[in-house]
């Protein structure tokens, strides 16, 4: 995704990448979940970028990077960060033990709690979806001036 | 069975490949990308510990992090439209106007 020029390439790997992620959560014991991943993330999320691409895709497409040093600089960082993420995490990893694909997998205990407990949450997030997709179409919607 | 800290190592690349990308590219949109594979790092380290500690909350936590990419995504797009439609270009080099 970082090496291709062109952003339509960029997409079709990241659908590919968010893919294989399904399939790493579906490993996870979440099989619900890895579901959710593969058809929202790579089916709606991507679709919807990959429409965005075609609308907006013109001469701009394939204009070279121009600051070299600036991604020399994030290359550097990235590292830096990467490094310091491993130190942060190193302490417990002795403690985390095995995971994987065990068997047990409760996607009813995952309903109920998903609507029990964590009920107030899920209105509030359909809240969230109705009021960002107003908010797209009014802005993305609106007639430009001729 | 996996160790859990492949995941958590796994993870942790996703999210500093997302980083670099964010400061790397300069269009808008593959920027955005960059904002959503951090988005999905994050998941997956939700998911490692809920798979290593049995617990199903982590998994309800995916799913309102997918919902709120969701409509992230939906306005973030707008927004990268109507820039769009005003500068005729979606590479954060021309949006020039705020510098100073």
């Amino acid at each position: 995704m970082i090496i291709s020029r062109d952003r339509a390439h960029s997409v079709l790997f990241l659908v590919m990448a968010f893919a294989a992620l399904g399939g790493v959560f579906g490993l996870l014991d979440a099989p619900f979940v890895a579901a959710v991943q593969v058809l929202v993330y790579a089916g709606a999320i991507m679709v919807l970028f990959v429409f965005v691409i075609m609308m907006v895709n013109g001469r701009d497409a394939r204009r070279p990077e121009k600051k070299k040093s600036v991604g020399i600089l994030a290359a550097v960082l990235a590292m830096g960060l990467f490094a310091e993420l491993l130190l942060a995490i190193r302490d417990i990893f002795p403690g985390m033990g095995n995971t994987g694909p065990s068997g047990r997998v409760d996607t009813a205990g995952l309903g109920s709690l998903l609507f029990g407990k964590y009920l107030y949450p899920l209105e509030i997030t359909s809240i969230l979806i109705i009021a960002a997709l107003t908010g797209a179409i009014s802005m993305a919607g609106k007639r430009g001036p001729k | 069975m996996i160790p859990a800290a492949f995941f958590l190592v796994l993870s942790i690349v996703l999210f500093v490949l997302g980083v670099a990308a964010f400061f790397i590219k300069r269009d808008l949109i593959t920027m955005f990308l960059a904002v959503e594979v951090m988005l999905n790092s994050a998941s997956l380290a939700f998911l490692t510990f809920a798979g290593s500690t049995a617990s199903l909350d982590g998994q309800v936590i995916v799913f309102f992090v997918i919902t709120v990419a969701a409509a992230e995504a939906a306005v973030g797009l707008a927004i990268i439209l109507v820039v769009f439609k005003g500068k005729k270009s979606i590479q954060c080099d021309d949006l020039d106007v705020m510098k100073g």
